[in-house]
């Protein structure tokens, strides 16, 4: 957000070719008005001129844009994937910026300020001075269930949300419960309905009031839309059908976390699982301070070296 | 042979819909021209006439659907108000279409939400009023299906797996579960076999009188506007050429063309 005009000790000194951030300012400039406009009305989706990102379609084209229109020399960034800050996208999008704009990165989530996600919120409670860069790939909630974009249009527009809870009607039908699992739609400060991005709804609670804000692009379908900080955030539901977030059995195999969200890991052809931390920061951190899960075993790095 | 019962009693009732002089252009092309008629509570009017005589361009601009070129159209609101339909803000008229009117298409697909359940087919009206209890809307969603002669174990197939009758039942269904006061079909037993179509017919009839629904049909088959319509409007080439009580229109035609309409009906 400490947008500097750049100059060109702020551009990674080995990519002079490049602009900070590798957008021009005009299209930053561009983004940055959709951005404000998305924060003015937020859950809106705002349009914007969607630019064509060296990676392809899917991996990020939006998320990558509004975070390139944010980021400022001074930020920090953290880049996630699952979770995850060690997969293909999260490295190769760090990676990127740490070329393209030279700022510094971490995977500690407490110590960043833009934190670029794909499909999770950090464990951790963030704070007013972080943004939360989700990466989105279907922005409209109705899209499966109206394939119009003008009727998908309106019906934001005059407020018919009849049509989401059909979709939420068809799961009870269908499995007696409520089984969308991840991109479960929300209201945003009563008025909208949005697609979380297609987040485990898990984390859904955690954009409830959020200290951060939360900022979603995408690259594709040309639209970006906000959370400010501090806005309600309401999954939708039925009286006799209430919103509940996963829960897990057993805890972290590695960290012993409860109340966090697990991956499951395959680890033989036999049947044997274990589940982890999907947030690897949140993992380490507690490992780090002495939580040891059923199977985290002894370190064996530790006795390598010795 | 008669329509359904006794004609509602008009006496000092108002109109539910009072149609004036609409006319409908689409560019040099007349669609319909200076078309007036009132719509009692209760009373079902068939419009019939040939293919391309301006029935379902009419249909349209009575519904919302399409802006007439010049004309009133007023509907009597449920606060017994009558308003303009085409000075209607958008959200109202989509408030008023999906409430307290329904619209039967000749096509079940159309109207349909072919890749969703029946029951939620038939609950998505409850759920746009605000209806947010999955238990009392599946239950609603039940009862009309009975009502539609649609068996209770069939509420969670999607309508793809219905045959022809049963979808337009189905339709039937999701337009009337939040039992409007006004409802346009077009054409409802189209393409739908001789047997199908009487028993379509029949349940149409008996819902009719049971909800004392006001309906206005387009058909081109005179006896389904025989079995359900009070009154008749004949149409052709956009113009109503005669208009009058069903028995009275069919069995005494005065217009030439009505004439026409009616020995050109096969005796079996």
């Amino acid at each position: 957000m400490n947008a500097l005009p750049p100059t060109a000790a702020t551009v990674a000194h080995d990519t002079p070719a490049y602009n900070f951030a590798y957008l021009d300012e005009q299209t930053k400039r561009m983004i940055r008005r959709a951005i404000l406009k998305g924060i003015a009305i937020p859950g809106y989706q705002v349009p914007f001129a969607s630019r064509e990102m060296p990676m392809p379609y899917g991996w990020g084209t939006g998320g990558v844009q509004v975070t390139a229109a944010v980021l400022g020399p001074d930020d920090v960034l953290k880049v996630i994937d699952q979770g995850a800050d060690d997969t293909t996208n999260a490295v190769a999008i760090r990676g990127f910026f740490r070329k393209t704009a030279g700022v510094r990165t971490t995977t500690h989530t407490a110590e960043a300020t833009v934190i670029q996600t794909r499909h999770r919120i950090p464990e951790a409670p963030l704070a007013e001075h972080q943004i939360l860069v989700y990466q989105v790939p279907i922005p409209e909630p109705l899209r499966f269930l109206e394939p119009r974009e003008t009727e998908t249009r309106t019906m934001h527009a005059l407020e018919e949300y009849g049509l989401m809870h059909v979709k939420l009607y068809e799961d009870i039908a269908r499995h007696g419960h409520i089984a969308t699992t991840y991109a479960y739609p929300v209201k945003v400060d009563g008025r909208y309905i949005m697609d979380p991005s297609p987040t485990p709804k898990f984390d859904n609670p955690k954009m409830h009031r959020s200290k951060a804000l939360q900022l979603f692009g995408a690259g594709r379908e040309k639209r970006i839309y906000a959370i400010p900080p501090h806005t309600d955030v309401v999954s939708l539901d039925f009286e006799d059908h209430p919103f509940k977030v996963q829960t897990f059995a057993q805890p972290c195999a590695l960290c012993a976390a409860e109340g966090v969200y697990l991956d499951e890991v395959l680890l033989d052809d036999k049947g044997g699982r274990m589940f982890v931390c999907s947030d690897t920061d949140n993992c380490e951190e507690r490992r780090a301070a002495g939580h040891r899960g059923a199977l985290a075993g002894d370190d064996i790095s530790r006795k390598d070296r010795s | 042979m008669s329509a359904l019962a006794a004609l509602p009693e008009s006496g000092e009732e108002k109109p539910l819909l009072h149609v004036s002089k609409l006319s409908h252009w689409y560019g040099e092309r007349l669609g319909c021209r200076d078309v007036s008629f009132d719509v009692y509570p209760g009373e079902v009017v068939a419009i019939v006439g040939e293919s391309g005589s301006g029935k379902t361009t009419l249909l349209n601009c009575l519904a919302g659907r399409l802006r007439p070129t010049a004309g009133v159209v007023e509907y009597l609101m449920r606060d017994g108000r009558a308003r303009n339909v085409l000075s209607l803000t958008e959200a109202e008229r989509r408030f008023l279409a999906r409430t307290d009117w329904g619209f039967v298409h000749q096509n079940p697909s159309d109207g349909l939400r072919m890749t969703v359940s029946a029951g939620a087919n038939v609950g998505e009206r409850l759920m746009a009023i605000g209806d947010r209890h999955y238990g009392t809307i599946r239950e609603t969603a039940l009862d009309w299906l009975g009502r539609v002669e649609i068996a209770s174990d069939r509420i969670d197939d999607e309508p793809r797996a219905f045959s022809g009758g049963m979808r337009q039942r189905l339709q039937i269904a999701r337009n009337l579960v939040t039992r409007p006061r006004l409802v346009f079909m077009d054409e409802p037993t189209g393409g739908l076999d001789v047997s199908v179509q009487a028993r379509l017919l029949d349940l149409l009839r008996s819902l009719v009188t049971d909800l004392g629904l006001a309906a206005i049909i387009v058909t081109h088959d005179l006896a389904v506007a025989r079995l359900l319509s009070h009154r008749m409007l004949v149409m052709k080439n956009g113009v109503v050429v005669e208009q009058g009580l069903t028995d009275r229109l069919l069995d005494d035609p005065r217009h030439a063309y009505t004439q026409l309409l009616v020995s050109s009906i096969l005796q079996v």
